[in-house]
């Protein structure tokens, strides 16, 4: 299975169990955590993006509320500060009748010198349901789920994955371009530290786009062109003929440690403005995970143009949050 | 000696030029064979045999006597001064060295006040330039920020705004991480990063070759090792990350054997010599003799044969002057408080030259490493006797003898290696994109 999607991901074969996507969404999510994209077919991907557009009509109601969780207690455990996948998160779950509990850094025993292990160990004495976690360190997450017994969702760890980004950006592109096969896919900037570049590379390779990185050489990666991408260090080169545009962001240490010289010189090269975004196809989206720097690694005006659906990403983050949860709480163990 | 650069002689080179009665060598495709060539609007328009005198309608006429007509030298290594330390050399005047000296472009070093890390400052060299040197002038930025090797310079910025290459100067990048984050990035832009070898912990107070010399001498000696170790790293980060990289001088055999292994590896890797280490050895120092201090080091004869058998299999690409023009204030001090650095632009000429008549090293290859191969390695259009090739040229007299005397050279400052030196072979005449700008005598 995991190596069928890997060669899924390297657009080596068609992954076989896309017919099972006709299937009822509800029978296809076998898991009990999301700790990644990788590992998931392309039927319970569609599936969770099909159950993410119910939520987001619900999201849309006046009345936005449902009782799949009623009586159940969510636990958000964020290592790492977060804005908009916290509060997406805790708004998904009390939607779904949760309750909710949000812990952070600042409040947590992790200063006080526990380690991982043992704050999972005694989170899940409080016998939550769900687990939400964010930490800086790769494989965190999935080190954490081994301990609990309660249902863990990724909320990004280190930089390795943070799959509701990538469903929600999935999503996102779906509602507009109706598919999301065959579609050029460009993700821009510091790939080498993104999880969220991980995750879509991932995703968008198991649906069956094609995806393209691009980035100065400093920030790509050893070996990224083993992951199915196609890789390029202009943007000019890179962005012609694209369907979506994905800009990360970039962040302040990595010219602290000279992998590019400047700001300047980044967002000339790099950032996205008119006469790059012009090599695109005409009705290209342009993405972005959030939170942007713009002048840094977006134009300003470009950030708010028509096709940016920047706005509309946040949106369906707390649609795919309520799938999410919607999916796992089918098989949480004292049903 | 003269140089021809007032209006009424650029008007009258719009009437195209031919040089008859000329021995034509071109280093890049092999060419040596008598004949003419046409110079129109400051291109190569043809060349060859049917090219002789009154063949071209309508143009001036210059005869070679059977003389050698090559193209101009580039000079990858010149230490202008300008800005900043233009007591010791401005780019005029650099530029009227090398226009005697037959080179007809010249990449001048960011080692200047402020250092040429800005594209504000790229912009002011090529401006200067266009205004006051009277041959090709390239800047070489700074690879890392003021030069200080801690922090990557805007090398995309740079590179767009003119900078031909990219260099730290007179030191070795000592941070291998940042010395990587450079390669790879400055592949992205196709940017050649040229650099010093100098391991400073390994160098520290040293001020000449370490060895029985040094010892004798009670000076402080340099191993070449200081020097090899770099090579070494940076032939490892080189494998790494594919960027051009290109040695700005070698001075020992040890390290022309790691640039053959790299080469034999097929890197990215080429690397240059000075004329200095191909002329000269540590013995030459003699009594504390300050003009031949330099970095890197004059070396032993052992290693000047290796360099100048390097030269002549091609393992060697470049050869360059390293022109450093120092003032008395820098010279005339203890050979260990003395600046290093020696003039080199008017004598890289006739220096190389000795080899070729003391059958060390062809003309071929000589002209080779000072022409055609820089060319290449910075994607210039120069070098090259072709159709269509700028008209950088260089009429060269190879027999003539001369004797170096410093008050006669161009160049602001006079700390020549060469003084008094007999040299045979030299400039007559250097043309830039057509133009006359030097004749001898």
């Amino acid at each position: 299975m995991r190596a069928c999607l890997m060669l899924a991901a390297r657009g080596l074969i068609q992954c076989p169990l896309m017919s099972i996507a006709a299937e009822a969404p509800t029978a296809s999510f076998p898991h009990r955590h999301l700790l990644g994209i990788e590992g998931l077919s392309r039927a319970e991907i569609t599936a969770l993006l099909d159950l993410s557009e119910d939520a987001a009509k619900l999201g849309r109601q006046v009345n936005k509320k449902r009782d799949d969780l009623r009586g159940r207690t969510l636990i958000n455990l964020f290592f790492e500060a977060s804005t908009r996948t916290q509060s997406s998160f805790e708004l998904a779950g009390k939607r779904l009748g949760a309750d909710v509990m949000n812990m952070s850094i600042p409040t947590s025993s992790v200063k006080k010198g526990e380690t991982l292990i043992d704050t999972a160990v005694t989170l899940n004495a409080m016998r939550p349901d769900l687990l939400v976690v964010r930490h800086h360190a790769a494989g965190a997450v999935e080190l954490l789920s081994q301990k609990v017994d309660c249902s863990v969702i990724n909320a990004g760890d280190g930089s390795h994955e943070h799959p509701t980004q990538a469903l929600l950006d999935a999503l996102t592109i779906r509602r507009h371009k109706t598919r999301i096969e065959g579609l050029i896919v460009a993700i821009c900037g510091d790939i080498l530290h993104s999880r969220v570049a991980r995750s879509n590379i991932l995703l968008l390779n198991t649906l069956g786009a094609r995806v393209r990185v691009i980035a100065p050489s400093t920030l790509l990666g050893a070996g990224i062109e083993r992951l199915g991408v196609e890789v390029y260090t202009s943007m000019q080169e890179g962005l012609k003929d694209v369907d979506v545009v994905m800009m990360l962001r970039l962040q302040r240490e990595r010219m602290v440690s000279s992998l590019i010289p400047s700001q300047r010189e980044y967002f000339h090269f790099y950032g996205l403005d008119y006469d790059k975004l012009a090599r695109a196809k005409p009705d290209a989206l342009i993405m972005h995970p959030g939170p942007m720097n713009r002048g840094v690694e977006i134009d300003s005006n470009v950030a708010d143009d028509p096709r940016s659906v920047i706005r509309e990403q946040v949106e369906m983050g707390v649609a795919v949050r309520i799938a999410v949860l919607q999916a796992l709480a089918r098989h949480l163990p004292n049903q | 000696m003269n140089t021809m650069q007032d209006e009424h002689d650029h008007r009258r080179q719009h009437r195209p030029l031919t040089l008859v009665n000329a021995r034509l060598i071109d280093p890049a495709t092999g060419l040596d064979a008598f004949g003419g060539l046409l110079i129109e609007n400051g291109v190569i328009a043809d060349l060859g045999m049917h090219i002789m005198d009154g063949s071209v309608e309508g143009a001036e006429s210059l005869d070679c006597g059977g003389r050698t007509v090559a193209p101009g030298l580039i000079d990858m290594m010149v230490f202008a001064g300008e800005p900043g330390h233009e007591h010791r050399e401005t780019l005029a005047t650099a530029s009227r060295a090398a226009a005697a000296g037959g080179v007809t472009t010249m990449l001048v070093m960011p080692n200047t006040d402020p250092v040429i890390d800005d594209v504000a400052l790229v912009d002011f060299i090529l401006r200067r330039a266009r205004d006051t040197a009277l041959v090709q002038v390239h800047p070489m930025a700074a690879m890392t920020r003021d030069l200080k090797g801690e922090e990557m310079a805007e090398i995309g910025l740079l590179r767009e705004a003119g900078a031909i290459a990219f260099t730290n100067g007179k030191t070795s990048v000592a941070d291998a991480k940042l010395m990587r984050n450079v390669l790879s990035y400055a592949k992205d832009y196709d940017a050649l990063v040229v650099h010093h070898l100098e391991d400073a912990s390994l160098t520290q107070d040293g001020v000449m070759n370490e060895g029985e010399v040094a010892t004798r001498l009670g000076l402080r000696g340099i191993p070449s090792a200081a020097e090899t170790i770099v090579l070494e790293r940076d032939i490892r980060l080189v494998e790494l990350t594919g960027g051009r990289y290109h040695a700005g001088q070698i001075s020992c055999r040890a390290s022309l054997d790691v640039i053959r292994a790299a080469k034999a590896h097929g890197l990215p890797v080429t690397c240059g010599v000075s004329i200095n280490h191909l002329t000269l050895n540590e013995n030459d120092i003699g009594p504390y003799r300050t003009f031949f201090k330099m970095k890197p080091p004059l070396r032993t004869e052992e290693d000047r044969r290796a360099m100048v058998e390097g030269v002549a299999n091609g393992d060697i690409d470049v050869i360059v002057s390293a022109h450093d023009p120092r003032g008395a204030e820098g010279k005339r001090r203890p050979f260990a408080e003395a600046n290093d650095g020696a003039v080199g632009l008017e004598t890289l000429l006739g220096a190389a030259l000795r080899l070729y008549h003391n059958g060390e090293v062809t003309l071929h290859r000589l002209l080779e490493a000072m022409s055609a191969n820089p060319a290449r390695l910075l994607g210039l259009g120069g070098g090259r006797l072709a159709k269509g090739a700028p008209a950088d040229l260089v009429l060269i007299d190879l027999e003539m003898p001369w004797t170096v005397e410093p008050e006669q050279l161009c160049s602001k400052s006079k700390n020549t290696p060469f003084d008094g030196a007999r040299l045979e072979g030299r400039a007559l005449v250097t043309f830039v994109a057509g133009r006359p700008v030097y004749h001898y005598g």
